[in-house]
């Protein structure tokens, strides 16, 4: 190989059941499920119903994957994490390389995404949080957010409309951003809010 | 890949577990030899002995690959694929792609190539490109 290797960057998007994952991705690149046969784990017994196939041992799992072509030798994947705690063994993969990572919050269930916020604190992965700002949920300060997350200075807090691609482009440079400044110190700034009352995108 | 519903019956159980299906393209190995190379997003990229070849993958006389093995070389043929994208292009599961790129890369049809080792920053004037890219969306 004489060329120059082309180069593959991935972003994982993580959060609660229903925070918007499969949108967000689909907001900036064409979606395609991914499948991975995977063991199930002593984890997911209480959860799975597996009566009637109790020899069953593997499940399958989709996750949303999308691809944006920057041009033919750069390409950013997004991979939306699996939503359920049972599926966690699959992060560790997922998580291995990546750039950085979307946390997406919903204001009313915030306690959704306490686990991702978990899982890349405890991997020192750079993650921004998004919250995505439901029709009809409550807005608050990103402040306000950063507290109840209680979340480091250096953890971006920007709101964010899932659906709008402008909107979920923003998070993503964010999520850049962050990862370039993760790179020489740990210092990092809350950036701007991405869509916020007073300018609402297009299509609110 | 379908097993004939009627006459002789099903020739797998439900004790078989729905491994049966994808990894009977496999030979039941669920166990890449080229594991730890091959990240969901480490590139596939064709080597020699396929580039040379006039009719692509297909073209190929190695009677040990199978049809998924000469499609996944065909796609790596027009653009470097990840394998990421070659599950989802060919509708397999990641295990069962894994697998097969673990045998081309074997019989060196394939280079894999892995531009950024985990827990390292591509350089700053690739996440400057990223940034431009990604505002000219």
């Amino acid at each position: 190989m004489h060329a120059p290797a082309p180069v593959a960057l991935k972003i994982l998007v993580a959060g609660g059941f229903g925070a918007g994952k499969t949108t967000f991705v689909g907001a900036v690149s064409e979606i395609k499920p991914l499948r991975t046969e995977e063991l199930l784990t002593e984890a997911g017994r209480p959860v799975d119903d597996t009566s009637g196939v109790e020899h069953k041992r593997t499940t399958t799992v989709a996750m949303d994957f999308g691809r944006i072509t920057l041009r033919p030798e750069l390409v950013l994947y997004l991979f939306g994490t699996p939503g359920q705690d049972r599926f966690w063994f699959l992060w560790d993969e997922l998580a291995s390389g990546a750039l950085g990572a979307v946390v997406l919050a919903d204001t009313r269930r915030l306690r959704d995404c306490f686990a991702a916020v978990d899982y890349f604190e405890r991997r020192g992965i750079p993650f921004t949080l998004a919250v995505n700002c439901f029709d009809g949920a409550a807005r608050y300060p990103e402040e306000a957010v950063r507290e109840a997350l209680d979340l480091d200075p250096g953890v971006p807090v920007v709101l964010c409309d899932a659906r709008d691609r402008e909107s979920v482009k923003d998070v993503l440079v964010t999520v850049v951003e962050n990862a370039r400044g993760s790179r020489s110190t740990s210092a990092g700034t809350a950036r701007p809010a991405a869509c916020s009352a007073t300018t609402p995108p297009a299509g609110w | 890949m379908t097993a004939p519903e009627d006459g002789a019956g099903r020739w797998y159980d439900d004790a078989a577990g729905p491994v049966v299906r994808p990894y009977a393209m496999t030979r039941g190995r669920t166990v890449s030899t080229a594991e730890d190379r091959l990240d969901l997003i480490a590139l596939v990229v064709a080597a020699e002995p396929l580039t040379s070849l006039p009719g692509g993958a297909h073209g190929l006389t190695d009677r040990s690959l199978s049809p998924e093995h000469l499609d996944i070389a065909d796609l790596a043929l027009r653009s470097p694929q990840s394998v990421a994208d070659l599950a989802t292009g060919l509708d397999l599961p990641v295990g069962v792609v894994r697998v097969l790129v673990g045998d081309l890369l074997a019989a060196g049809y394939v280079h894999v190539s892995r531009p950024v080792p985990p827990a390292e920053l591509p350089d700053e004037g690739v996440l400057r490109e990223v940034i431009a890219g990604l505002r000219a969306l």
